[in-house]
């Protein structure tokens, strides 16, 4: 039964959730209203802040179904009463993510013309079908995990979300694959460190929303044994990605062509590098390693903190990638020293602006909206094992 | 045979005739048109852009002037642009001026879009508004461009433009419209009716000719006789994109 105070801090955080995504509304408005000119972006750096928060969730929706897939795919019956928030956060974070992709085109009331005009060529029109799809498959999925009568389609559905989100998130870190001519990305590396960072992502806000969604019901996250195999479990994937991060600048350092870029990246072209090094690999990697493998720290609260950590090295990471690599200037005379009216030869400043950043946020309290709101509707949590009496008070 | 029927044949046999000298020195004329002196010719309403044409331009570094921006204000004039060049304004054509890094050497030349022939800008547009006419320009349809920039991360060139905000002073030829990507047009609105790009007649004004605009796939062509006489250099050549815009002595 629910408690009274429980109920009060569903609608507080509902209430402050909605608060968040109305504010990022009226952002969006604003930054329709005027134009991309009261952003930051402009003709060279084309993608900004937006799109560090959307591709942040929409890399981490492919990574929360972690948990479902283990349980539904490897056979690791103790993961599947899990399974039913892995989805939903999967569907939450893919809504919000493509909310703020969205709300950032130059012509989002064209969304009409995106969803009736195919190139097929593009990674982009690919990317359209494969998210809708996601949705698809996960409603599905989640369905098969909570009506007891189509528990035997959960299997098959959940191999189909498995692979569907597998190809996903390689066609997610195609866009930047793809891009033959900008030395930040034109690799194939991308895509598997794509996949490879949505493990990571999306296992560590499973750790947070599970770790809330029980505060506030009053119960223990999870039985303590499984709790550990999770916890090296993200350890596992932080590495996995630091691996493939690794591999991608060695790569890079290799090719002479390549060097200035990753100078640039790594150490001269501010403030790239600091949030390289401090935010995504200290703070975004080696800290919460820290967390996860310290055996004096092997509570819940550590894994809380240790996601926390990963997620907000993921946004430097994604800022440095996406922001950084279209700051670097673009080669296109190799030999020459160039300079123009329209940034060649010279490194681009942005500066992100209060609107854009809204509406980053904005992804952000959509998915948490979703979230709360489906686990309050369904039954998403696993039943628990030890009730506490009362739920911790709110911080 | 039977005398009407012999009639009838000698009727068929004169009209044949008749007609074939009235046909041929039409088709005559269309061929000579086809394959003429390689500039633009009128195109009738509604007849289609077709591929015997390859549009293209001739960029003679060597004769164009450092400092010169005549082919740049007439670009700016010509599609009602702004013409300022804060970092949210539209550039369809900059001057870039390069330094040798080993020998030291300068060089001014204008950098547009290169109108490929395997447009990046194309493949990766996700609803087709960008799109490579079958005369080699490549466009950007204003009515089903979602705004996406993609394209601009995909142009090797930096030839691609957003509109960061509403539009003033435009040209009824040349549709603008905040929140889509916009770039050269190679003056279709122009070309179309057997004109010639003004950045082009500006360069000529100004007596430098350091721009010549013509079809690539006609022989004759001016500029498919520079292009064989004198060595060319694609922007990129590495990717591939065959570029309808070539430069020479960089």
């Amino acid at each position: 039964m629910e408690t009274r105070s429980a109920r009060r801090a569903f609608w507080t955080l509902l209430a402050a959730g909605g608060a968040v995504l109305a504010v990022a509304l009226g952002a969006a408005h604003y930054m329709e209203v005027h134009g991309h000119a009261v952003t930051g972006m402009n003709n060279q750096v084309v993608w900004g802040l937006p799109h560090v928060f959307a591709i942040f969730l929409i890399v981490a929706a492919s990574g929360a179904l972690n948990v479902a897939s283990i349980g539904s795919v490897f056979g690791e019956s103790d993961y599947k009463p899990h399974a039913p928030l892995s989805v939903l956060l999967t569907v939450a974070l893919l809504a919000g993510g493509l909310m703020v992709l969205v709300l950032d085109l130059g012509r989002p009331e064209r969304l009409v013309v995106a969803a009736t005009h195919y190139n097929f060529r593009s990674i982009f029109a690919w990317n359209m079908i494969l998210y809708n799809g996601l949705f698809a498959i996960c409603a599905l999925y989640l369905w098969a995990l909570l009506e007891r009568r189509l528990g035997r389609f959960a299997r098959p559905v959940g191999l189909a979300a498995f692979a569907w989100r597998v190809i996903l998130t390689t066609g997610t870190g195609s866009i930047f694959g793809f891009l033959v001519a900008r030395q930040a990305y034109a690799s194939g590396v991308i895509a598997p460190l794509f996949i490879a960072l949505s493990l990571a992502w999306g296992l560590a806000i499973f750790h947070l929303a599970q770790w809330g969604l029980a505060r506030l019901a009053g119960r223990e996250p999870m039985d303590a044994e499984l709790h550990a195999r999770v916890r090296r479990l993200l350890a596992i994937f932080v590495i996995a990605a630091l691996y493939f991060v690794a591999v991608h600048h060695l790569t890079n350092l290799y090719w002479a062509k390549q060097v200035a870029f990753e100078r640039f990246i790594l150490v001269s072209g501010a403030p790239y590098p600091a949030l390289f090094w401090a935010g995504y690999v200290v703070l975004g990697s080696l800290v919460p390693l820290v967390l996860l493998f310290h055996p004096r720290l092997s509570g819940a609260r550590a894994t809380a903190a240790a996601s926390v950590l990963v997620a907000l090295g993921a946004l430097a990471f994604l800022y440095v990638f996406i922001v950084g690599g279209q700051a670097f200037p673009l080669e296109i005379f190799p030999g020459y020293e160039a300079a123009s009216t329209f940034g060649d030869g010279r490194a681009d400043g942005y500066s992100p602006s209060l609107p854009e950043f809204l509406l980053g946020l904005g992804g952000l309290a959509a998915s948490f909206l979703i979230a709360l709101a489906g686990a309050r509707a369904l039954p998403i949590l696993a039943p628990a094992k030890v009730a506490i009496a009362a739920p911790a008070p709110a911080k | 045979m039977n005398p009407v029927d012999k009639r009838r044949r000698e009727f068929f046999g004169q009209a044949a005739a008749i007609a074939g000298a009235m046909i041929a020195p039409g088709l005559m004329l269309y061929e000579y048109a086809q394959a003429g002196d390689g500039a633009a010719r009128p195109r009738a309403p509604g007849e289609p852009v077709n591929s015997k044409v390859r549009w293209g331009m001739l960029i003679d570094t060597t004769k164009c002037a450092p400092g010169c921006r005549d082919c740049v204000d007439a670009c700016n004039r010509e599609n009602g642009l702004p013409g300022t060049t804060r970092a949210t304004d539209s550039q369809w054509i900059r001057k870039v001026d390069l330094k040798d890094l080993k020998t030291g050497k300068a060089v001014s030349l204008p950098v547009l879009c290169q109108h490929c022939a395997e447009p990046p800008c194309v493949d990766v547009c996700p609803t087709g508004a960008s799109f490579k006419r079958e005369d080699g320009i490549v466009l950007v349809d204003r009515h089903t461009c979602i705004g996406c920039r993609y394209c601009m991360m995909a142009c090797p060139y930096k030839a691609r433009s957003f509109v960061h905000e509403n539009t003033t002073g435009q040209s009824p030829d040349v549709p603008r419209g905040k929140g889509c990507v916009e770039s050269c047009t190679l003056c279709v609105h122009k070309v179309d009716k057997g004109g010639t790009p003004s950045c082009v007649e500006a360069c000529a004004a100004a007596g430098h000719q350091a721009i010549v605009f013509g079809d690539l796939n006609d022989p004759s062509s001016e500029i498919s006789k520079r292009v064989r006489a004198a060595a060319t250099t694609q922007l990129r050549a590495d990717l591939r994109t065959d570029n309808g815009v070539r430069y020479q002595g960089l």
